[in-house]
């Protein structure tokens, strides 16, 4: 009953304020189109700059979908090469080949590297070579970043906004002196709490579902597994973001201070989530990885999205984001004991 | 008023805050049906003695009844009407939305919930701003709203942190006869004020300074121990100001 009242003044406060709604439904889509557009896939072409003797080179270099620049003197390329008009230099002494890179962005660097590579193998044997017989396991040849940043985004930012608008919510409910007459009235902490999560959680189930759909029917991310699994993960994840936004509220003066914990809490889970390579980390962080909710949100994320896989696979991820819940439930409960002991 | 059989009874009660003494070894009684005012300049420790009556807050030593119970006890919580210092209202709701949200924490439902909504906003003169989001209240309508919320559920014991602050003299006097009204039907009202004429208008008054008691009485008996013509005078000649 008093959870019921909760709830439905949070759903009301909702629609009251369309702005916070749409920055809850709307802005993640605009964040998630923004990444799928720069990682849309596109390989980056490497400029090479070629002169002298090197320009036979020309052909077996376009063949490996470089761009070529051809100059007439060693020279005009070292100029262009300094004006980042290309990426590397070939140049010829005597038989010696030298190539000289820009070298101030690792990306085009990496290009030139493999197509030289591809190249030289190229020039080396003419002989055919027994080309060996690719398959993959998950994903596919033509598999891009964002199909592997997908899973893991969509995670982040459904925690990101629900554990700031959730934690605000609270946090405003103690400065605006609500939290005070609320708890004048015989409603129980544990009550106040458990309304919160309804309160949010119906908002959050559509939120996931928005994000979810969006991700897979319109940004066309990898999607494998059951869309059921990926609706659970995002509500599990929000849970978490909810139920430790609130908690870390009690901690906050001020909204600023919410803000605050955006580099404490939020950033440091995004690095740790495994959209980057874990295994290259000292241990401790990975060991601090193993603390954080969104490591398994986006782990159980990418198995379902990219590797399709079902139940057995997430069950853990899934057990420990509900254990995070209520951990961070029960600790609020009791951090509300510093405004009423009973 | 019924001596003898105290609804709210404070038993030496002392709260400190880490080494700050807030409330000094505070004892009095307050009878049924009465209006007790407690009146202190800012800082004295009024918002914190009625925390304790609310039992938000806990005593550091001695005790607190009310209506012959220990505080802080959650189940009293339902006798008691409580009216912030702050507003302590959601802005972004109506009045009606605020009033729906504290009657379902008090556990009125259906019709009763409807006819109490009605009759509080009747009583602080809001009934045609029922709809209207809290967001466009003036100061004084917010007060009000606060009020009427503090009486939604019939309390027999109504406490009121500074209730007519920002309350223009008109409006003022309507609810001072509607605590009247009340007080009549047996409603019991500790209320805080810093507001001297208003502390006139209680049955019994408690002064406090620096967490101190410094006398319990009546206006007029007030008036009396102090030899002086108004209740400001007595509360300097309390407070070691002599004019």
């Amino acid at each position: 009953m008093r959870i019921k009242a909760i709830t439905l003044r949070i759903l009301q406060q909702f629609i009251h304020d369309k702005r916070t709604m749409a920055l809850m439904f709307l802005a993640p889509l605009l964040v998630l189109s923004l990444m799928s557009l720069v990682f849309n896939g596109k390989t980056y072409v490497p400029k090479f700059g070629v002169s002298g003797q090197a320009t036979i080179l020309s052909a077996t270099l376009e063949k490996h979908d470089a761009e070529v620049m051809a100059y007439t003197t060693m020279e005009l390329g070292q100029t262009a090469l300094k004006e980042s008009k290309i990426d590397a230099l070939i140049t010829m002494n005597g038989t010696a080949m030298q190539v000289e890179l820009e070298g101030s962005n690792p990306t085009a660097n990496r290009a030139v590297m493999l197509v030289l590579g591809q190249s030289s193998q190229n020039l080396l044997s003419s002989e055919k070579q027994v080309q060996p017989e690719i398959s993959y396991l998950y994903g596919s040849a033509d598999m891009k970043t964002i199909d592997r940043f997908g899973p893991i985004m969509i995670g982040v930012f459904v925690f990101f906004f629900v554990f700031l608008i959730a934690g605000v919510s609270f946090l405003r409910e103690r400065t605006t002196g609500t939290l005070e007459r609320l708890l004048s009235t015989p409603l129980k902490r544990w009550e106040i709490v458990l309304g919160y999560v309804c309160g949010f959680g119906i908002f959050t189930v559509l939120q996931a579902l928005l994000i979810s759909w969006y991700s897979i029917q319109v940004l066309g991310i990898i999607m494998t597994g059951s869309f059921g699994y990926v609706m659970l993960m995002t509500l599990l994840l929000s849970m978490a973001a909810l139920t430790l936004g609130t908690l870390l509220s009690a901690f906050a003066a001020n909204e600023l201070q919410m803000i605050q914990f955006i580099p404490l809490i939020i950033v440091p889970q995004i690095f740790l989530s495994g959209l980057f390579p874990l295994d290259t980390l000292p241990l401790w962080l990975q060991r601090v990885g193993l603390a954080t909710p969104l490591y398994y949100g986006a782990e159980a994320l990418m198995n379902i999205m990219i590797r399709g896989k079902g139940w057995s696979a997430i069950a853990l991820d899934v057990y420990v984001l509900i254990g995070f819940s209520l951990l961070f439930m029960l600790l609020n409960v009791w951090a509300l004991r510093k405004h009423r002991k009973m | 008023m019924n001596p003898g059989n105290p609804v709210i009874s404070i038993r030496n009660v002392g709260r400190a805050f880490g080494n700050k003494q807030v409330l000094e070894n505070i004892s009095l009684e307050v009878e049924q049906a009465e209006t007790f005012g407690i009146l202190g300049p800012s800082g004295s420790g009024k918002t914190t003695l009625v925390k304790l009556l609310t039992g938000i807050d806990e005593t550091t030593s001695g005790e607190v009844f009310v209506l012959g119970v220990k505080m802080p006890k959650l189940a009293m919580l339902q006798q008691i009407g409580y009216m912030a210092q702050s507003d302590a209202l959601y802005t972004e709701l109506s009045a009606k939305e605020n009033l729906e949200f504290f009657a379902a924490l008090y556990g009125l439902k259906g019709e009763q919930r409807s006819r109490r909504i009605k009759a509080v906003m009747e009583l602080v003169n809001l009934e045609e701003h029922l709809r209207k989001r809290v967001d466009q209240y003036s100061g004084g309508m917010k007060r009000r709203l606060s009020l009427a919320i503090a009486l939604l559920h019939e309390p027999p014991v109504l406490i009121l942190d500074e209730p007519t602050v920002g309350i223009d003299p008109v409006l003022r006097l309507s609810i001072w006869k509607e605590l009247k009204a009340l007080n009549r039907k047996g409603t019991t009202i500790v209320l805080t004020t810093h507001v001297m004429d208003e502390a006139e208008k209680c049955d019994r008054l408690a002064m406090i300074r620096d967490g101190k008691l410094l006398a319990v009485d009546t206006p007029t008996g007030l008036l009396q121990a102090t030899s002086t013509d108004s209740i400001e005078e007595a509360f300097l000649y309390y407070g070691g100001v002599r004019s």
